[in-house]
């Protein structure tokens, strides 16, 4: 194959964009994998689409307002409750900066 | 019928319909059905690996309050004590909704799901929560972070994906229908695998409201059940706008169930060529024919069609699904729910390991697909790109519904394959939706339906596509062709004795 569909640097960099934290195996591993079916996804590219428009919704269905009254919804506990680590119903979070 | 198994004359799964009768009429206590299903997930589910979570003394007791409810004399609703399973990616409240993923383990929802909530105010009764491939993505269930799924046909081989647990616990008779999610194929594959049915609806005609989601623009409910009738009984059960999916169709429930019962008499099947590939099994296009002989031995007319663009379904779909599964699953960063990785020192790092430690191999793979997909240089020629070829997928269906009614195919090209057969190779995974994907891509109802057994004695589905919110048409033609394929007496090797009043 001349041209690889993704280099190891590329993958690092989307693994960096998606939040991912890949080791070097599997970075390697997702080098080859994903340029295999990024060559296979490309097939699309053989077809002419000039002038079609892309599908964004099957129905063209376009956006759904409603009021924006208030209505009732899940308690603070209920909320958070969920979350693995809270305080004051706050979700608590490793420090940012 | 194949040399394998032998029709038995009796279902191996019992009718929602039959029970719900029995239960409303006083001659049967939705208590000892529930009984009876919770053994039945506690023994034959363990040996499938269909359940993640089975819901013990919380299903007694909804059952007991249908009881109660018979007892005072109120309606307890057309699925009055109704057992019925829930994959895994729809919500539950209060218990475990862990879409078969580690980052997920120990997520339990303040809420139901529309369509849950719905079948609870209809009478039926939450059994369980059944195993998945991880956040739907595959189709096998193998992708599940906990335990190996089974099919109850042959228990070397998978149940398909990603509904495999609720379509191996409707196949072996534990519940009488399952909730399933559908993106690609995950509820129409797996139910051909198993031989039962599945339908995916329209897109919209399902609320996904409580549906943890995959990819926005193709995901919808769907409904696993032994025979038409009883899929037709739950999907008018769970149909209709929710003013809580912004994606729901702005129009009320509708009954599928008095429609069916008629012939084929003048109904115009399309058979497109496309859907007849030289590499598909044999015995699928074999027992797939058969069944437009028997269409047009019932009056039923039969024409050849094309839908041009099919050979770019795959590419396009997995291009669109991945993109927005990369979106979605954002959402998982170990904050809001869910796990987090305990090493972190700071925020970044915490994403970055809980993420990486919470999602299995085929979801990362997704992620990153799709992330590559529409980062900047490559939206154009990928996204978009798709989108586009599927208003050209759309426009082929538009153009043939213009003289068919209904499109018929197989659902899958081959029968069940066996475990860890594909799960190296990720793109011959992706090719057993072939013949689905199109469906969710133009976002039409479809439904899959037992065809026949193969000679080796495992099911294989025939597809029935319908067009944009004629469900009521879809089921009665597919009523019609069950009556005259009479299947009705197929028994996997691994089932469900008699049902208490369904002998």
């Amino acid at each position: 194959m001349a041209d690889p569909a993704i280099t190891l640097a590329e993958v690092r960099r989307i693994a960096s964009l998606a939040s991912l934290e890949l080791g070097d195996a599997e970075a390697e591993r997702f080098t080859r994998q994903l340029g295999t079916i990024l060559e296979y996804f490309r097939q699309i590219q053989r077809l002419d689409t000039a002038g079609v428009e892309p599908t964004s919704h099957v129905q063209g269905m376009g956006g759904v307002l409603r009021e924006d009254g208030p209505s009732p919804s899940l308690s603070l506990e209920e909320a958070v409750g969920g979350a693995p680590a809270r305080e004051s119903g706050f979700f608590r979070v490793p420090k940012v900066i | 019928m194949g040399a394998g198994v032998q029709p038995s004359g009796r279902a191996a799964i019992p009718r929602a319909r039959e029970l719900a009768a029995l239960v409303r009429a006083g001659r049967l206590r939705a208590v000892d059905v529930c009984e009876h299903a919770l053994r039945l997930a506690e023994d034959l589910g363990e040996r499938l690996g269909a359940f993640n979570f089975i819901e013990g003394d919380g299903a007694l007791r909804e059952a007991a309050r249908v009881d109660r409810a018979i007892l005072e004399g109120t309606d307890p609703g057309p699925l009055a004590g109704v057992p019925f399973a829930v994959k895994d990616n729809i919500c539950t409240a209060h218990t475990p909704t862990t879409c078969s993923s580690r980052i997920l383990k120990d997520y339990a929802p303040p809420y139901d799901a529309t369509a849950v909530a719905r079948l609870r105010a209809a009478g039926a009764i939450v059994l369980g929560k059944t195993n998945m491939d991880e956040f739907a993505m595959g189709s096998s269930s193998e992708n599940s972070a906990f335990r190996a799924c089974m099919n109850p046909w042959d228990t070397a081989r998978v149940p398909g994906g990603s509904s495999g647990g609720s379509a191996g616990a409707v196949a072996a008779g534990i519940v009488p229908f399952a909730l399933g999610s559908d993106t690609g194929g995950s509820v129409r594959q797996p139910a051909a695998f198993c031989g039962v049915i599945g339908i995916k609806p329209t897109y919209g005609r399902v609320s996904r409201y409580g549906l943890i989601a995959f990819a926005s623009s193709l995901d919808q409910i769907g409904v696993l059940a032994g025979d038409v009738g009883d899929a037709a009984l739950v999907l008018s059960s769970i149909g209709g706008h929710d003013p809580r999916d912004s994606t729901s169709a702005p129009m009320g429930a509708e009954d599928y169930t008095s429609g069916l019962g008629g012939g084929l008499e003048g109904v115009r099947f399309g058979v497109p060529r496309e859907y007849f590939l030289p590499a598909m099994d044999s015995e699928v296009e074999r027992l797939v024919r058969e069944v437009v002989g028997t269409i047009e031995a019932a009056g039923g007319e039969v024409a050849p069609i094309s839908l041009p663009h099919t050979q770019y379904a795959i590419p396009a779909y997995y291009v669109v699904a991945t993109a927005e599964a990369s979106s979605n699953l954002s959402r998982f960063d170990g904050v809001r729910y869910g796990a987090r990785a305990p090493a972190a020192g700071t925020l970044q790092e915490m994403y970055r390991l809980t993420r990486q430690e919470g999602f299995g191999a085929e979801v990362l793979r997704r992620i990153m697909l799709g992330t590559y997909a529409l980062s900047a240089g490559y939206y154009d020629a990928f996204y978009l790109k798709a989108q586009k070829v599927r208003t050209l997928l759309g426009q082929d269906f538009s153009r043939a519904f213009e003289t068919v009614d209904v499109i018929l195919t197989p659902t899958s090209p081959t029968p069940a394959f066996r475990l860890g057969e594909k799960i190296e190779d990720p793109i011959l995974m992706y090719l057993s939706d072939v013949f689905t994907v199109t469906a969710n891509l133009a976002g039409l109802p479809a439904i899959s339906l037992p065809c026949g057994l193969t000679g080796a004695g495992l099911p294989v589905g025939a597809q029935l596509i319908g067009k944009p919110f004629a469900e009521a048409a879809l089921l009665s033609t597919a009523a019609a062709v069950e009556g005259l394929l009479q299947l009705g007496g197929m028994r996997p090797p691994l089932c469900a004795g008699p049902w208490p009043g369904c002998a």
